[in-house]
């Protein structure tokens, strides 16, 4: 076989889990097929991605994880910090996963801001009445 | 995939957050970080699997576990929902020294910080308050008045931890929603008064 697809799922078994309080027996990073590092834009742990609801690409099969991934962000924008925490996943693999999905174009970044900027005057005075409602 | 009709049921009520926003709640250990994250928000657990640091690794015992190179930090959050599609994440920054490389990720893009202290242990809250004045990020000391604790008066705390004039000092229980809710009102007014004036 020439022209191998990156990231074709490769030997996955179902029996991967124990059970909800065990978790996964495989390593974290098994589920990001041993990559640490995501790809694209950095996702910081408030970043809001979105479902584009665009098929996967020719040739890509997409893990039950990311399936999970694309569906919570299908029915709704989600954060990167609520992803890890609904799929109960490390950040790291959450992180690598959302990173090509975006590269793939089943998932967007939807961020007014860059990373590093703190919120503008407009922003901060909104949560600030927000707050005092609360 | 599923069919189309689902798509359809879906309201706009439920269209997620519009705008996410991070506030870091710092302090050392038993300070009531989670408490206070707790008494304003819904709390939900969060993995990160990280590498540790070589000071990490001299710390940890790791005897008998093959892989040394990586180990798995729990933190909570909390978030809060606005009607107007605002969240406030709230991030309890891990203690201990040896994860203090997230505490940078943590911190940027942040409204600011709630530095937690607890008068019995003024000394664990120093390295905090060195690392926001370090990079300017704006915070507020609570201090958390346990019962019995003794009272302080805000001037001898300050003094003690020697922090700026500017940096409010909050007295709070951080058990009781209003108080928690007052120290996240201080911090966001802080950070809004030094964005206003140019110094944040």
């Amino acid at each position: 076989m020439v022209d191998k697809p990156w990231d074709g799922p490769v030997g996955r078994r179902d029996e991967r889990w124990v059970d909800e309080a065990a978790g996964p027996v495989v390593r974290p990073y098994a589920i990001s097929r041993g990559r640490t590092k995501p790809r694209g834009e950095p996702l910081d742990l408030v970043t809001i991605l979105a479902g584009t609801g665009q098929e996967p690409p020719m040739r890509v099969r997409l893990s039950p994880e990311e399936h999970r991934l694309l569906d919570l962000c299908q029915r709704r924008p989600c954060t990167v910090a609520d992803l890890a925490s609904d799929l109960n996943l490390p950040l790291g693999v959450v992180r690598v996963l959302a990173g090509d999905l975006v590269h793939q174009g089943m998932l967007e970044i939807r961020r007014q801001r860059p990373v590093t900027a703190r919120p503008d005057q407009r922003l901060l005075q909104k949560v600030l009445d927000d707050l005092k409602a609360l | 995939m599923t069919s189309r009709l689902s798509d359809v049921e879906f309201s706009p009520v439920q269209d997620g957050p519009r705008e996410a926003l991070k506030i870091l709640v710092a302090g050392g250990f038993g300070a009531g970080k989670t408490t206070l994250v707790g008494a304003v928000s819904e709390i939900r657990p969060l993995r990160t699997e990280e590498n540790l640091t070589a000071a990490g690794a001299r710390v940890d015992d790791l005897g008998g576990i093959e892989t040394k190179t990586a180990t798995t930090v729990a933190m909570d959050f909390g978030r809060i929902t606005f009607p107007d599609g605002i969240a406030l994440y709230l991030f309890g920054t891990p203690g201990q020294e040896r994860f203090w490389f997230m505490w940078d990720e943590l911190a940027y893009g942040a409204i600011g910080a709630v530095v937690l202290a607890d008068t019995r242990r003024l000394t664990a809250s120093f390295a905090a308050i060195d690392y926001f004045e370090q990079r300017s990020t704006p915070f507020v000391v609570a201090v958390n008045c346990f019962d019995g604790a003794a009272k302080h008066e805000v001037e001898e705390i300050r003094e003690a931890l020697d922090v700026d004039a500017a940096v409010p000092i909050v007295l709070c229980d951080v058990r009781e929603r209003e108080s928690a809710k007052h120290v996240l009102v201080t911090l966001v007014a802080h950070a809004l008064s030094l964005s206003a004036s140019g110094l944040s």
